[in-house]
């Protein structure tokens, strides 16, 4: 297959914030705002921003915890929308999530087989030998010992829950696996055992991945593609080496400045932003991010820019265009 | 000159029955000099929030100092009354901890609690403290501190919280000052502010710092000298600088090699194998032995003593013995 | 920051453990004294049988208003002496017993059963179920629960088996807020999330996902409740909308007994009472200890 394994196109959601009398809708909170992209079979989107860009709200969307307000989701070409029940259920199956607290997202009540099984059993008619038989082969794919199986999740440390919680995610060989800060709280020694474990998979099963984290530099290490969110907009989408070693937008150029170096010897030019993140209930007009833009120019505060390609990726910035008009 | 100096300093926890005792900060000796920044990284359990609350002798009551000494302006504070302590903490020592909505009481107004510490330690009349309390917003850049004064901290950002947080810790000009993950939870950009802001103050002010991470980004950003716990112990310490381009424990050097760097792309990790290890059950010798990629048979029976390195650069190992 | 020194602090925390430890008759924790009579109670009610001197439902005239043996006018036969049919108050308080925790435990367990069921029911599934389960809880917490029993036990009359239902028709209502707060905050955690993607249905994730960490909240709720379950039951029997007679229900063995109060015939009401006040202390301070244990968010319960 060539074509991409999802694709979301002007994908939007909006929050609807009700109060006063009787609950009525006083406002919304443009969480997503028209974004779009696209993940390869075999390929990792990384998708970076800091807290309220909607990046968490974008990977919901992507497994189907919300509904879009508008626009879509393509899977393998075909619109979500329009698929009929037994396609909707193809789509949950080859989409699993791996999310940010190991101690959250194993229910402690259950053992380690079942959780692991939980996706299968649901989707497949086993026998308990051949559901054993499965469980055991998702555990040394992850690197945790046969015995596991009996344990209960207490009875491990984070990076072997996060473990857990990746085998889990592999039970129905799924074509997307969507990594939600798959290893911020983890601690550092464990980071790269997690990461290279990730790697490895993708590389032996062919997996897509949609990595969020606010580590830039993990995200440029996992990433092929990086799209860099903010208030809800996608303001650089391009190639991961590209886009970290010369960002464009002054919103990219500002976070990656902001990264933390890698050794003390480590000179880069630094940008210290001014303000906050506004509120998504409010965003600034034309360009969100025209408040804190050091380059700010007076259209900025009137016009939206739109993505367009500059030196290799797309980017949504009125420095780029030149004196060609915005529509394209 | 040495502002703080650590000497043999050693924090047990001690379980409900004494049956267990747990040795969360072992035999650890370090210094900070005036104007210097210290950073101290360790993964969770590696005893180092455990060590900055020894400092300030605010431990749990199942912890307990059990030896060492801790000078600090050429006095033992391990000597100190409770009462003296009071008087150290807050106005020579300050403290930012990581979460700056539990530092703050949601029922006081920001006015009411970077104006507190004035009034108690140095008995300013409201006015005054109030008038300090302005300037004091103002040098951790909040714009309005008028208005802010007036506000509760709910009504307040994570990253002005945590500035209020600095507020107070700088109100009655302490010398050292002790952050512990002072930005973890705070957004990358809010994260670079933060930093920036506690340069300006060490400079303006010429205090000495702590940081408490377990982030070598921050400390190759921030600090001068590093030093390095694992399982209680300080396996390594030295100039920034220099640990991180020579750093002569196994786990410092592990540590430094598993971190993604930007520039790499999408180059394999060097991983460390293994967990942390559980610290109510260390393993025998060194702790790090079952981990280490360069272990020796003596590793596994022996714990290695802390050996000079080179000027101002120890490590506790067999190896660089 | 505050001022309090380690060993300060850790001297004065001490104290108030002891003191605690003392008020609560623990010792590291776990209730000792609590259990003991609870287990005792127990023993008592499964083997009333065999440990009754007499029956406690018939008496001799003769006997009557007999005080406890220590006291003058006591006879052995009678360890706590009689009440004003003659009938042998050590039997009846024995078989009194069983007919608390049969009642108590009875109540507690259907209401229990009901109250989880619908709170799980309306804190998962939300929307309009939501809203008709609690706005019928809020106007049955509105109702007092002890006006309202009466109220029920009146239109269905008494017996042993409409006290439970009874019982149980009012309590329900403390189960299910409780159960409902849990799982809103449950259905928010990343494993309920990840069940959705594993394309597990409501009816699975309810049962597999929200329940078994429920169960905990329940046990505690459950424990809290036999004090307030068996007080209720002793107050309708004792305003006789109860147990019936002859039966010996503590309650009614109260309502009996008051009218010889004035004369002296004081073992007709403290002894039961005590039986009463043993009992819903022993489960209010086992089921403070649970809540602790199992689970600390419960705590401002």
């Amino acid at each position: 297959m060539a074509g991409p394994v999802v694709e979301a196109l002007h994908l939007t959601k909006h929050f609807p914030v009700r109060g006063g009398f009787l609950a009525r809708e006083t406002a919304v909170v443009r969480a997503v705002d028209e974004v779009s992209f696209s993940i390869e079979p075999g390929r990792t989107l990384g998708l970076v921003g800091e807290s309220g860009c909607g990046k968490t709200t974008t990977a919901k969307l992507v497994l189907l915890l919300e509904q879009p307000t508008a626009g879509m989701i393509r899977f393998e070409g075909r619109d979500l929308q329009t698929l009929d029940r037994t396609m909707l259920h193809g789509y949950r199956r080859s989409v699993q999530a791996v999310f940010q607290d190991p101690f959250a997202s194993l229910n402690p009540r259950m053992r380690v087989d079942q959780i692991i099984a939980e996706p299968l059993v649901t989707h497949e008619r086993l026998g308990s030998g051949e559901v054993a038989k499965r469980v055991a082969r998702l555990l040394e794919l992850v690197g945790l010992p046969d015995r596991s199986a009996d344990l209960f999740p207490h009875e491990f440390s984070g990076g072997q829950r996060q473990r857990i919680a990746i085998a889990r995610s592999l039970a129905l060989s799924p074509k997307l696996v969507v990594l939600d800060e798959p290893v911020s709280a983890l601690d550092v020694s464990i980071r790269a055992q997690i990461l290279n474990l990730l790697r490895d998979l993708q590389a032996q099963l062919g997996l897509s991945y949609l990595f969020i984290a606010h580590d830039l530099a993990a995200v440029a290490h996992m990433s092929h593609t990086i799209a860099v969110m903010y208030l809800g907009r996608i303001v650089e989408i391009g190639d991961a080496a590209t886009v970290a070693a010369t960002p464009k937008h002054p919103y990219t150029q500002a976070l990656f400045s902001a990264a933390l170096p890698s050794h003390p010897g480590e000179k880069r030019e630094e940008i210290i932003l001014a303000g906050e993140v506004p509120s998504p209930l409010a965003p600034p007009a034309g360009c969100r991010f025209h408040p804190r833009c050091p380059h700010a120019m007076e259209r900025c505060g009137r016009e939206e820019p739109t993505l367009l390609r500059e030196a290799g990726r797309l980017v949504a910035c009125h420095l780029y265009e030149g004196v060609i008009p915005a529509r394209s | 000159m040495k502002l703080l100096e650590l000497r043999h300093l050693s924090t047990h926890y001690v379980s409900a029955r004494g049956a267990r005792v747990t040795r969360a900060v072992d035999d650890v000796s370090l210094t900070v000099g005036e104007g210097e920044t210290l950073g101290i990284v360790g993964e969770s359990g590696s005893g180092k929030t455990t060590l900055a609350l020894s400092l300030l002798r605010l431990l749990p009551p199942a912890a307990r100092i059990v030896s060492g000494e801790i000078w600090f302006e050429g006095e033992d504070l391990l000597t100190k009354s409770h009462r003296e302590m009071r008087r150290v903490r807050g106005k020579r020592i300050a403290m930012i901890l990581q979460d700056p909505l539990a530092s703050l009481n949601p029922l006081f107004t920001v006015g009411d609690q970077v104006a507190e510490p004035l009034r108690v330690h140095e008995g300013a009349s409201r006015g005054s403290a109030w008038a300090r309390a302005r300037e004091l917003l103002r040098a951790v850049r909040i714009a309005a501190p008028e208005t802010r004064v007036r506000e509760y901290p709910h009504q307040l950002s994570g990253g002005m919280r945590q500035r209020i947080v600095g507020a107070i810790a700088i109100s009655c000009g302490p010398r050292l000052l002790i952050a512990d993950e002072p930005t973890t939870s705070l957004d990358l950009t809010i994260q670079a502010q933060y930093l920036q802001l506690l340069r300006d103050l060490q400079r303006d002010r010429g205090l000495s710092m702590i940081f408490i991470t377990h982030n070598l980004g921050i400390v190759a950003r921030m600090c001068d000298h590093v030093a390095v716990m694992y399982a209680g112990r300080l396996v390594e310490a030295g100039p920034v600088a220099r640990i991180f381009s020579s750093a002569a424990h196994p786990y410092t050097q592990a540590l430094l090699e598993s971190i993604p760097r930007m520039a790499d792309g999408r180059k394999r990790l060097t991983a460390i194998d293994g967990q942390p290890p559980d610290p109510v059950a260390l393993p025998p010798g060194c702790a790090f032995h079952p981990r280490c990629p360069k272990v020796l048979d003596r590793c596994r029976k022996e714990a290695p003593p802390e050996v000079r390195v080179a000027a101002s650069h120890t490590s506790r190992c067999w190896l660089a013995s | 920051m505050n001022g309090s020194g380690p060993a300060a602090g850790s001297s004065r925390a001490a104290a108030l453990t002891l003191a605690w430890r003392f008020a609560s008759f623990r010792s590291e924790g776990f209730p000792v004294l609590p259990v003991l009579i609870l287990s005792v109670l127990v023993l008592v009610a499964v083997f009333a049988n065999v440990l009754a001197p007499h029956d406690p439902e018939v008496g001799a005239l003769g006997d009557r208003f007999r005080p406890p043996a220590w006291q003058e006018g006591g006879t052995r036969d009678h360890l706590l002496g009689t009440d004003h049919l003659g009938r042998d108050v050590l039997s009846r308080l024995v078989f009194g017993a069983r007919v608390s925790l049969v009642v108590g435990f009875m109540a507690v367990i259907f209401a229990g059963i009901l109250g989880t069921a619908l709170g799980i029911l309306s804190g998962y599934l939300g929307g309009w179920v939501d809203q008709v389960i609690m706005r019928v809880t809020d106007a049955w917490l509105a109702l007092p629960a002890l006006t309202f029993a009466i109220f029920l036990a009146a239109i269905v009359g008494p017996s042993a088996m409409n006290i439970v239902i009874i019982l149980a028709a009012v309590y329900w209502t403390r189960y299910a807020r409780v159960i409902r707060g849990e799982v809103l905050s449950l259905k928010e955690r990343d494993f309920v999330r990840l069940a959705i993607v594993a394309g597990c249905s409501k009816r699975t994730i309810m049962r597999r996902h929200i329940l078994p960490n429920v169960v905990n909240s329940g046990i505690v709720l459950a424990t809290l409740m036999l004090g307030v379950v068996i007080v209720t039951e002793a107050s309708l029997s004792f305003l006789g909308v109860g147990v019936p007679p002859p039966k010996p229900a503590w309650g009614l063995m109260l309502a009996d007994g008051k009218k010889g109060l004035m004369a002296g015939y004081w073992w007709l009401t403290v002894l039961p009472g005590t039986c009463i006040m043993l009992l819903v202390l022993s489960a209010n301070l086992l089921g403070d200890w649970l809540r602790v244990k199992f689970d600390p968010q419960l705590r401002q319960l």
